[in-house]
């Protein structure tokens, strides 16, 4: 098991080694450190001493990849590539083009998305499968078929508007919660309550219904004949026999996200004003935060593949028939 | 000439789509195993219907997809802006302009404004519309003047619906079978396809579009935004925005999901290898922030060579192109991962044992019995994926990263609702008008992507 981890993590090494690669060809071959600077600088009526200052304050005065006026081993290290990008691998994310220090920003912005991103998704997990197994239950009556049809209407709307919607009838009209902001302690309960109920409800739609074809898959097999024909009642064969064995397709789609958890979601905390990576992320797009970006494209990938290891962990735990080796 | 044609880059991946998806259509149509399951999608009455709605909004997108620059009067010259079929059809929605916002039907502006009466008075009073119900005298004859002109539209689409359906029973009755008869047999639902269906929702379309070309030259049936644009002519025009979103997208990333997904399972060993590193490495990077990354970097391009882009209309062009290829980027690499794990089982099938074996070459295998053995999984993957690329185009226009500000897209409409909806009055109707058209569009997607997948995914095959 452990031997498998470490196997993965290894594995795990060559693929960022390509994403850094990639993020820094995006950022600093499609475009020079002049282009990003002019664009910093305003279009127009920018000198080149300005231009240089502002590289040179940001570390983007370098050499891209090869120093050949440094001595020794700083011919590789003194590079924007080695400053800017080898540097994520342990997790030094240097500063923001506003001088920002982003590792301290991430780790104090982290627990305001956690707080949101955790609830939506456990609370939309029992939901969901309270839903489909629900469906499943009466499966061939009206109640299925029409709940096929709400789970299709709802996946055919776009979460901007269940956000509006959400916020103009229990903000505006009903005046029960703040419409945004947030706060720290009990006080962040008003703030969080709204958005994990809107997060759940938009994705109410497709995962009721993709986890309800999981149930059905599950219900038409021997096994839970056999179940039955021991006498078994409906409801215990579905809660110790599919349910478990359903668990297995739900969890490959369930487990990847829970480290993305950390960085949030982009929509929701700008809708709702919370102070979290992803509203970070959306201001640092649109005041073109280059350094910000590639730092949280970087840290998303490396949330990704833990979510794939976590991913492949969980099969052996649920599933008895898949051996890690 | 009169006009001289534009060709966008997006228009004619729009006509490469569209030849393929004719050939395609010859193709199948001509080999049963491939005629057999449309026939079963074509026998669903709700597909049918979702396909009806489609070919409406597709129909919009193809017209906006024709582009011209119009002859100046008495000149030499072509005018600089560039014009579609949608425009020049819809031009009195698109030249009316009113000065600010305007509720759907007003006949009054939407802010108060200073004016001087001719007997030198001044005062502040909601000012009538330049265009908006400009027809009537009296404002107050508005509620007669409308349920008066939708009488006039539902005896207009009634009557060509009539008439199209009468023409329908004419042709499709059985030989030597009496007219009422068929007409029954039609009401009853008793036929092989869907007709009943088909044409009562042709029939809904009729009149909606009746209803429209009535109302909408002489009221802003949406309103009007900030600018004073109506927003009907900006819902329309959104409906190419989408679709070229929702279609290209999948056009261009489809010849790598397909040869490296294939040639992965099919050569494995280092190719494989190579490829599985390559996908892996594309999709841990989460999509939004890839897409932020690579439309930052096209934001600092074009504002560094801004004499690349002549007009408005190419610049929002090439960043829509642009949107599409790296929402390929990012979404090609699910489908690669289905195609390689189909690949590695049917690479171990008789049929292709036997033609190895035979000596047949590696690119014939992969292109006689390989590629036609996948395209079930191809087909389902892209109508699956459209709806959602619909709805994420919206959402990437939220976050500042999806199609130019410049361009009308549902994004952008909700986008600008979202300071509107904080005016009091509220400006709700750009909101209403996105959510109708997107929802319209993404339900018949996902109603009819239903019908494709349950056709044809072998496992769900009885």
């Amino acid at each position: 098991m452990i031997a498998y981890i470490v196997r993965r993590l290894l594995y795990a090494v060559p693929i960022l080694i390509g994403v850094n690669l990639l993020t820094f060809a995006l950022f600093f071959f499609v475009n020079s450190p002049d282009d990003m600077a002019r664009i910093h600088l305003g279009m127009k009526r920018v000198t080149p001493e300005a231009i240089a200052k502002w590289k040179e304050d940001r570390g983007y005065d370098k050499p891209l990849l090869y120093n050949s006026r440094a001595a020794g081993a700083d011919k590789f290290t003194d590079t924007i590539f080695f400053r800017h990008s080898v540097r994520l691998f342990v997790f030094d994310f240097g500063r923001s083009d506003q001088g920002r220090n982003i590792g301290r920003d991430i780790m104090s912005r982290m627990w305001p998305s956690l707080a949101i991103a955790l609830p939506t998704f456990l609370v939309g997990i029992l939901v969901n499968i309270t839903f489909a197994m629900l469906l499943a239950f009466f499966r061939g009556s009206y109640l299925d078929t029409w709940g096929v049809v709400v789970a299709v209407i709802m996946m055919s709307i776009s979460t901007l508007f269940y956000v509006i919607g959400g916020q103009y009838l229990v903000s505006k009209l009903l005046h029960l919660v703040p419409i945004s902001g947030y706060d720290t302690g009990v006080e962040a309960i008003k703030f969080i309550i709204l958005p994990v109920i809107i997060g759940v409800i938009g994705g109410i739609g497709s995962s009721t219904r993709l986890y309800r074809t999981f149930f059905l898959e599950e219900i038409n097999k021997d096994y839970v004949r056999t179940a039955r024909a021991k006498g078994l009642s409906e409801l215990r064969v579905l809660f110790h026999h599919v349910l478990k064995n359903a668990m297995i397709p739900i969890l490959t789609g369930v487990v990847v996200i829970i480290p993305l958890l950390f960085i949030g979601s982009l929509i929701m905390e700008s809708f709702f004003g919370i102070p979290g990576l992803g509203s970070y992320t959306i201001d640092a797009i649109n005041s073109q935060d280059f350094a910000i970006v590639r730092a949280m494209v970087f840290l998303g990938s490396v949330l990704y593949i833990i979510g794939l290891i976590l991913t492949d962990i969980s099969y052996t735990v649920v599933d008895p028939r898949v051996r890690l080796n | 000439m009169p006009f001289q044609p534009v060709f966008l880059v997006t228009d004619v991946l729009i006509y490469v789509l569209l030849t393929a998806a004719i050939a395609f259509g010859v193709y199948a149509s001509r080999r049963e195993h491939l005629r057999a399951p449309w026939r079963q999608v074509a026998r669903r009455p709700l597909a049918m219907a979702a396909m009806v709605i489609l070919s409406a909004y597709v129909f919009i997108g193809l017209l906006d997809s024709v582009h011209f620059r119009e002859r100046l009067p008495d000149q030499d010259q072509y005018s600089s802006e560039v014009l579609s079929l949608l425009d020049k059809i819809a031009t009195p929605l698109r030249t009316r302009v009113e000065k600010t916002y305007s509720a759907p039907f007003a006949v009054h502006g939407f802010t108060k404004e200073t004016v001087e009466h001719p007997d030198g008075s001044i005062t502040r009073e909601y000012p009538r519309l330049l265009y908006g119900g400009a027809h009537l005298e009296d404002p107050r004859d508005r509620t007669a003047d409308i349920v008066k002109r939708g009488a006039v539209a539902t005896l207009e689409g009634g009557i060509v619906w009539v008439f199209l359906v009468g023409a329908f029973v004419l042709l499709w009755r059985r030989p030597g079978e009496q007219f009422m008869h068929a007409l029954r047999r039609l009401a009853r639902g008793d036929s092989d396809l869907p007709w009943r269906t088909i044409l009562v929702t042709i029939g809904a379309l009729i009149l909606v579009g009746s209803y429209s070309v009535n109302m909408a030259l002489h009221y802003h049936i949406l309103g009007t935004d900030q600018v004073g644009q109506d927003v009907f002519y900006k819902s329309l025009k959104s409906i190419r925005t989408g679709l070229v979103i929702g279609t290209l997208t999948t056009l261009v990333m489809l010849p790598f999901a397909l040869v490296l997904g294939v040639m992965a399972g099919y050569f494995r060993g280092w190719v494989d290898d190579v490829i599985q590193y390559t996908y892996t490495t594309l999709s841990s990077i989460p999509g939004v922030l890839l897409i932020a990354a690579a439309i930052l970097s096209l934001q600092v391009y074009m504002a560094n060579h801004p004499e690349s882009f002549e007009t408005v209309v190419a610049r929002a062009d090439t960043r829509l192109l642009f949107l599409t290829i790296i929402l390929g980027v990012t979404s090609w690499t699910s489908l690669c991962r289905l195609l390689r794990g189909e690949t590695l089982k049917l690479r171990e099938v008789d049929y292709i044992q036997a033609a190895r074996a035979l000596g047949v070459g590696n690119v014939r295998i992969m292109m006689r019995h390989l590629f036609p053995n996948v395209m079930h999984i191809v087909l389902i993957t892209v109508v699956l994926d459209f709806s959602g690329l619909v709805l994420a185009e919206a959402v990437l226009s939220y976050v500042g990263i999806g199609v130019d500000p410049s361009m009308d897209s549902w994004g952008n409409m909700i986008n600008s609702a979202r300071l509107e909806m904080a005016r009091e009055p509220m400006v709700w109707w750009s909101l209403a008008a996105a959510f109708v058209f997107m929802f319209g569009l993404v339900l018949a997607a996902n109603l009819f992507s239903d019908a494709v997948r349950d056709a044809f995914d072998p496992r769900l095959r009885k």
